[in-house]
């Protein structure tokens, strides 16, 4: 078992093109960690310099958006979708 | 034909060619049209514009789009109504309402969304879409209607009945996502990536925005090309009070202005969804997203992608936000409509009760020529107020004079 992660369409050129990629980890952090692991690059495009998540960028844990939840901190489990998706839509 | 150069990304400054993108390659950053202002300076002048037609079409020199492709309800150039007996209950000057209820949809949505389907044309899609919460539903679906082109409108379920009827009627998709406005915009944005679709406050949005900027231009030109000191706006993604603050500084880029504008900007929220307001009362540089809970679902976006720039205009301009009760967005419906005879939405109301409180802390203050924009009719939110005859008799005289005495009937 493994996570879900769902890529947007700006950085799907960075994993080949896939929409979705399978990681292991236990929090978002090490999730994120993994796929920069996998797919070098992801890192610079989703933090700032100081670390955080660029303030443009939203990651949700089963459909809750991280910042209602402990952020990078948060836990993810097997079989769980973390879905990253830019903030500038709507309104 | 319009004077624009490209996209460029509001945080790093990259730039990227006109086409159906938002976000930055880069940062995810909000993409923003760029534009040619010597050109556009030498197309327009204070007289052209006069000629042009009653619409947001009479500023197309200065939206993203080519004239002949315009989708075209007649959106815009609504009333600008001197409100002096609002004003007076206020205990403020010269204050001045932006009556955008008169759109053909009864929003200013309309603006937005004519601007948004005329680029989708341009583009060549076939569908057009959208996340709302209501008052673009209803826009989009009927711009859609009056392009030809096929729409998906999504809603969140627990949208008022009125607008899930005055969007379902023009026959497009209407999709009620179970969650809130934040949900079905993820949602949306997820869409966005897999259909080719005219989602048009996703991958249309640098475009769609643009059109909000003509109720600055509409404001100044029905000024006698003068700006306003102090706008009231209501603020759900903060996209329409940044558009705002653009429309004055570029009728001053463009020459059509005497002098550099110096309009202060002050953001209306709810108490139950105010992440800005929160921000700027907290004096703070982050704005942290909340799960929405007012009776103002129009402005319900607890997540705003603009947040971040309203936040930056209220401040540069030494305005202000303010917060209201569900209490005090219905008392500011009811106020408007007894003091200036207009009947606005629950995002009206909050604009109203806004602007009551600001004036009560001495932010807008009694010497300065305010306006305030009023974004959508009264008839959308209906359940919002509570009104009853004033009496229910038979259809007799003495019946009449049982409920209203005769004596003293004409002295109220």
């Amino acid at each position: 078992m493994a996570v879900t992660v769902r890529i947007p369409t700006q950085l799907r050129e960075l994993a080949g093109g896939a929409s979705e990629i399978q990681v292991e980890g236990k929090t978002v952090a090490e999730i994120l960690g993994a796929l920069e692991e996998r797919h070098p690059g992801f890192a610079e495009r989703l933090h700032d310099d100081s670390g955080e998540l660029r303030r443009f960028v939203n990651v949700f844990v089963a459909d809750e958006d991280i910042r209602f939840l402990q952020g990078l901190d948060t836990a993810v489990t097997d079989g769980q979708t973390v879905s990253i998706v830019p903030a500038v839509a709507g309104g | 034909m319009a004077h624009v150069q490209g996209l460029r990304c509001r945080e790093c400054g990259r730039e990227y060619e006109i086409a159906p993108v938002y976000t930055c390659e880069w940062c995810f950053g909000p993409l923003e049209v760029t534009y040619d202002y010597a050109a556009v300076a030498a197309a327009v002048s204070r007289e052209q514009i006069a000629a042009g037609p009653a619409s947001i079409w009479r500023y197309a020199d200065l939206l993203p789009v080519d004239r002949g492709h315009a989708v075209d309800l007649g959106a815009g150039f609504t009333p600008l109504v001197r409100a002096d007996r609002l004003a007076a209950a206020l205990g403020l000057g010269e204050v001045w309402v932006k009556n955008d209820t008169l759109n053909p949809t009864n929003s200013f949505k309309d603006r937005v969304a004519s601007v948004a389907l005329s680029k989708a044309l341009e583009f060549g899609f076939k569908t057009a879409a959208c996340a709302s919460t209501g008052n673009l539903a209803n826009s989009v679906a009927a711009h859609a209607a009056r392009a030809g082109l096929r729409s998906f409108v999504f809603i969140p379920s627990n949208l008022e009945r009125a607008k899930v009827v005055t969007t379902a009627v023009y026959g497009g998709n209407v999709v009620a996502i179970e969650g809130n406005y934040d949900d079905v915009n993820r949602l949306c944005a997820e869409l966005a990536g897999t259909y080719r679709w005219a989602f048009v406050n996703v991958n249309v949005r640098p475009f769609y925005a643009e059109g909000s900027k003509t109720l600055a231009y509409e404001t100044a030109e029905q000024l006698g090309w003068e700006t306003p000191d102090h706008v009231v706006v209501p603020v759900a993604s903060g996209s329409l009070l940044t558009k705002i603050r653009k429309g004055f500084d570029e009728l001053h880029q463009v020459g059509l202005l005497d002098h550099a504008p110096n309009v202060r900007v002050s953001g209306a929220q709810a108490l139950g969804c105010s992440p800005v307001a929160t921000a700027w009362r907290e004096g703070s540089d982050t704005i942290r997203p909340v799960k929405p809970d007012t009776i103002a679902k129009s402005l319900a976006i607890g997540n705003p992608a603009d947040g971040y720039f309203a936040l930056d205009a209220v401040r540069q301009t030494e305005g202000g936000l303010a917060a209201v009760s569900d209490g005090e967005v219905v008392e500011g419906i009811r106020l408007l409509a007894r003091t200036e005879g207009i009947f606005a939405e629950t995002a009206g109301g909050v604009t109203v009760a806004s602007l009551k409180r600001l004036a009560d802390e001495g932010v807008v203050t009694p010497d300065e020529r305010v306006v305030l924009y009023i974004t959508g009719l009264g008839l959308k939110t209906l359940d919002a107020v509570e009104a009853e005859p004033t009496a229910t008799i038979r259809p007799t005289i003495d019946a009449f004079h049982e409920a209203f005495d005769p004596d003293h009937i004409d002295e109220e």
